[in-house]
């Protein structure tokens, strides 16, 4: 309970020091508005100050990059005028709150960072991590995040190309909803949020601001949550993708006639983030008018028009002489659109309402002067205990046993359950769908193509978590070099516990260098990511769970992209890359066979990274069948090769042992050929045909069994 | 016993209902004058086995706050029609 | 001969259907649904998406926009239009075409080609296929599942040209994704020149895009305009 006696700033989440520091900044106390603003702009979901410190690691310099990290989305060039533009962001405890609606203003809020750049939004990916799906509440999590994943993204007409997902204890009460998307612009319509030019105005578009979310940002994602705590329990933000879609073609339209000189998103913190990072970031100052603002109850103080996360809404600054312009195209698509503010010389943000003065502040300190910690950080001792827990592995696994488990649990089985709902084919640019390792998307009137694949892997990075990271992004490069890309950005989306928890950040720590190594060995810059602490409830912190969305790019594109559905009678099979090493430390085998989580994963050599990624782009032109095995290893690789192309195979001399094995940086080739044309290390190891998973002497199943077991493990759970 | 009920939920004051709102504007585009407010909502009708209105009534109460509605976005009143 | 492509606010498809046209040698243009005059054009399409958010009930709001009247002048003049998926259920709604579409059986969005068996050629959208024929086109839709108060009407005015079949062209439960009355997919008028349909065969119209089988149902249509048109 919070009693009378409990200072305004402690309520807001902020402690005594940070409270001083803004006294210092003002020179004087500051007004409740002010401190609402500080508030939130300094907290750690909008402040990043528990990890800015760290995340300065990521490269990002490459010459590919436009826009690095620190604006709403990075931005890349694909050669001739065309640019990309990725993003990724968590919605994890709105969605514990509400999950069809927390889900459903998490894929609103990253299409606004992607066009918020000039950026048309073309595809978006959503990465998932619920508690096992034996509890009817986990169901029920799962059921209403796809759902408002669906019933939004479907609605506002972007397609969404699927993501991954993993289930395991410790996401029960703190599931996890990673959004990616990715827009696609010409050069000359990069957009950037930085104000400029004394006496042009700022416009507020979209939505009418409500009290929704006041202090979200703040309390929701910068503290641990406790379950039935209703004093932390905002009002749910309530999404509108009919809104969101208008603002889409409303912004779209005033790039194109060259209307808008920055434009920010609001998100958290709503418009005194969005004023104080536009001014800020341009050297500016801004004058904003909060009567002007159209709002959708009476009554709200100036603090809660400030802090309202009222969805669908950007601030525009344009120039005074070209407003009507701007008010007719926002008209035409029927946007509501007031005039809120003017940017001056600064370096002051100056909030009137009601013809009061109610916040004077430097519009950079919000941003700029925000806490930054270096969290103590500390070995955790879990790590001995459970590397000595070493997975015990048989020699002779009987393969079709083994699959009839493994094909049943719900992170191998068929996923369409979740991808059917997704509207993945808009825009006629998907030409790999959900289901393959990678989306390709191409680009409609050139070669080019963008290939995108999500990945996390938290039981792996709990096990290790500097390896565990970097597998990660070795994981996604090989996702999108089988469609025929080559690695070309990344964005990440770190997800851990509590910060203050020693044990907690030396895990994140481990995982920025881990993943920074690894980006670095593959040349890949990392444009953009977020980081969502305070993944805790009741006391138990979530598995360290980096999310990595990699871009790929090729140009050309192969003529027909290795697809999995094209397994052929009589193609040979062959296996590429490393060669098995034991590798079971979080693999399927241990974990659902065994029901151990122990052991430690193997470390990759970033030089074979490169050379088999590469190897397996330069393939993707020439084999119509390539598949990156990694979660259930060889046996659920191939066993997903059958199904999607509805033959079978025979395979010769694998051990039962070397089915399940999850060595890293191998994957599967089938083609009608006598070798391959390539320098990566590859062995044959069998022949498509039959109606058999057929393993030699490892054990066979029926591909009809093997299909309806794998086809049905999701289904099954949710019905 | 059987006892019927209808009960009616809908979205919290202050949160935003888009339906609401898109209605309410095709309303008035429509030509129809002195339209406020529009929100929408849901309505369920029950019929609880039970050995009295009131302990039917109860059990009604705690469906609607597990599962029929939201409490976190939604409020919703329990009527009782026979 | 100019096709009108329709564009509500909340409509997503407009540019697919325009590249499909564009793939079988049509010029399309984009109206805005606060047109009251489509000027010259020969064909309209409503495409597929969300008009109007599809608050309040899929099409509802949509079928008041001015422009729907000059859609139902042009249909009475016997100028061939097509609805698909949300375009569809926008001519349902206005009572263009026969029936209504309320939400599929298992109450969940369905993104995935399906089968469709060509059940009349006696329409704009079906004049080039040959009955029997089966072809594998994309669905995308919340609200999919046909019913029609009069079904025995529409059944014997011979007013279905699309039903949801199995890859072989047997239509039974099985193979009816959405739950729609006899599996029906798509529907003609009276007069033959409105058709509607709930799959997207613009999804259809490339081999890469894993199938070209929608493209028939474009030929038909633009053959229908050009028919009208000459």
């Amino acid at each position: 309970m919070t009693t009378q006696e409990t200072p305004t700033h402690i309520q807001l989440g902020m402690t005594d020091t940070e409270y001083e520091s803004v006294i210092d900044v003002l020179g004087r106390e500051p007004r409740p508005a002010e401190l609402a603003m500080y508030s939130v702009m300094w907290s750690e979901h909008c402040s990043y100050k528990s990890s800015r410190s760290h995340l300065g690691r990521f490269r990002s310099d490459q010459p590919w990059v436009v826009v690095g990290p620190g604006e709403n989305a990075g931005v890349v060039d694909l050669g001739d005028g065309w640019l990309a533009a990725l993003r990724i962001e968590s919605h994890n405890h709105p969605s514990f709150v509400e999950p069809y609606q927390g889900a459903a203003t998490g894929v609103g809020g990253i299409l606004r960072d992607i066009f918020t750049m000039g950026a048309r939004p073309i595809a978006v990916w959503d990465p998932l991590r619920f508690g096992p799906l034996d509890d009817a509440r986990n169901r029920y999590l799962l059921e209403g995040v796809v759902s408002g994943i669906a019933g939004y993204g479907n609605a506002v007409g972007v397609p969404t190309l699927g993501g991954e997902v993993e289930f395991a204890d410790r996401f029960s009460k703190n599931p996890l909803v990673n959004v990616m998307a990715l827009g696609i612009l010409k050069r000359e319509q990069l957009v950037l949020s930085a104000a400029s030019g004394k006496g042009n105005v700022a416009v507020l578009l979209g939505n009418a601001t409500g009290r929704d979310g006041i202090g979200g940002a703040s309390i929701l994602a910068s503290a641990s949550f406790e379950e039935g705590d209703a004093e932390k329990r905002p009002s749910v933000q309530v999404g509108d993708p009919f809104e969101e879609k208008k603002l889409i073609e409303t912004c779209l339209e005033l790039y194109d006639r060259g209307l808008v000189i920055a434009i920010q998103d609001l998100g958290a913190a709503g418009i005194s983030c969005a004023t104080s990072e536009t001014a800020g970031n341009g050297g500016m100052g801004m004058d904003v008018d909060l009567d002007a603002v159209h709002v959708r109850e009476p009554g709200m103080t100036p603090g809660e028009v400030l802090m309202s996360e009222s969805q669908e809404r950007m601030l525009a600054i344009v120039s005074p002489d070209r407003l009507d312009e701007v008010l007719d195209v926002a008209m035409k698509w029927e946007i509501d659109a007031s005039t809120i503010g003017t940017v001056t010389e600064g370096p002051e943000l100056k909030v009137y309402a009601g013809g009061d003065l109610v916040a004077e502040v430097p519009a950079a300190s919000l941003t700029d002067d925000a806490p930054r910690y270096e969290r103590p950080a500390c070995r955790p001792g879990y790590l001995d205990t459970a590397w000595a827990r070493d997975p015990v592995i048989p020699d002779d696994i009987d393969a079709g046993g083994t699959l009839r488990v493994l094909l049943d649990d719900p992170a191998i089985g068929d996923r369409s359950w979740i991808s059917s709902q997704y509207d993945h084919m808009l825009f006629l640019d998907t030409v790999i769908e959900p289901g393959h390792d990678g989306s390709l998307l191409r680009i409609k009137g050139t070669h080019k193509a963008m290939a995108v694949s999500t990945d996390g892997d938290s039981l792996r990075t709990y096990l290790d978590p500097r390896r565990g990271a970097a597998r990660i992004v070795f994981e996604s490069a090989l996702n999108v070099a089988v469609t025929g890309a080559r690695p070309y950005a990344l964005v990440d989306n770190l997800n851990f516990g509590n910060p203050e928890i020693p044990g907690v950040m030396w895990q994140f720590i481990e995982v920025v260098d881990g993943m920074a190594w690894a980006c670095e060995e593959l040349d890949v810059p990392v444009v953009g990511g977020n980081v969502s602490f305070y993944n805790q409830t009741d006391g138990i912190d979530i598995y360290p769970a980096p999310v990595v969305g990699m871009l790929g790019f090729c140009d050309p594109m192969p003529e027909h992209p290795p697809r999995l559905d094209r397994a052929e009678e009589g193609m040979a099979i062959w296996i590429v890359g490393q060669d098995p090493q034991g590798d079971f430390a979080a693999s399927a085998y241990d974990r659902v066979v065994n029901g151990n989580l122990g052991g430690r994963p193997l470390d990759v050599d970033g030089e074979v990274a490169r050379r088999v990624v590469a190897g397996a782009a330069k393939l993707a032109f020439e084999v119509p069948v390539l598949h990156d095995i990694s979660f259930g290893g060889l046996a659920v690789a191939l066993a997903e090769i059958a199904f999607a192309s509805g033959i079978g195979f025979a395979i010769e001399g694998v051990s039962g042992r070397d089915l399940f094995d999850e060595t890293p940086l191998r994957f599967i080739a089938a083609a009608r050929s006598d070798d391959l044309d390539t320098s990566v290390p590859h062995a044959r190891v069998g022949t498509v045909g039959g109606d058999l998973l057929d393993f030699g002497q490892a054990g066979s199943m029926p591909l009809s069994e093997g299909k309806a077991i794998w086809g049905d493990a999701l289904p099954r759970r949710m019905r | 016993m059987i006892y019927a009920f209808v009960v009616h939920i809908g979205r919290k004051a202050g949160l935003s209902d888009p339906e609401g709102t898109t209605t309410g504007k095709a309303l008035r585009d429509l030509g129809f004058r002195g339209v406020g407010n529009v929100a929408f909502g849901r309505t369920i009708t029950l019929e609880i086995d039970a050995d009295s209105q009131d302990a039917a009534r109860i059990k009604v109460d705690e469906m609607c706050q597990k599962l029929l509605a939201n409490p976190v976005m939604e409020h919703y009143t329990i009527e009782a029609v026979s | 001969m100019t096709i009108a492509v329709v564009v509500f606010p909340g409509t997503n498809c407009e540019r697919d259907v325009t590249h499909a046209l564009g793939l079988v040698g049509a010029d399309a243009e984009l109206a805005w649904h606060k047109d009251r005059d489509l000027g010259g054009a020969s064909g309209v399409v409503l495409p597929g998406g969300f008009a109007h958010g599809d608050y309040l009930r899929t099409g509802a709001i949509a079928r008041f926009s001015p422009i729907m009247a000059e859609v139902e002048r042009l249909a009475s003049e016997g100028v061939p239009i097509i609805g698909i998926c949300n375009g569809f259920q926008i001519l349902c709604e206005a009572g263009i075409l026969p029936g209504a579409l309320i939400a599929n059986r298992d109450l969940k969005f369905i993104c995935k080609p399906i089968h469709l068996r060509v059940e009349s050629t006696d329409s704009v959208l079906t004049r080039a296929a040959q009955v029997g024929r089966v072809l594998r086109i994309p669905l995308n839709s919340y609200e999919g599942n046909y019913i029609a108060t009069d079904i025995d009407t529409v059944e014997d005015a011979g007013n279905v040209i699309l039903r949801y079949s199995d890859p072989r062209g047997t239509v039974d439960d099985r193979s009816d994704p959405n739950g729609s009355t006899n599996s029906i997919a798509g529907v003609t008028n009276e007069n033959r020149n409105v058709a509607g349909l709930m799959p997207h065969p613009e999804r259809a119209i490339e081999e890469i895009l894993g199938s070209s089988d929608g493209r028939v149902l474009f030929e038909s249509f633009v053959a229908s305009v050009e028919a009208v048109h000459a």
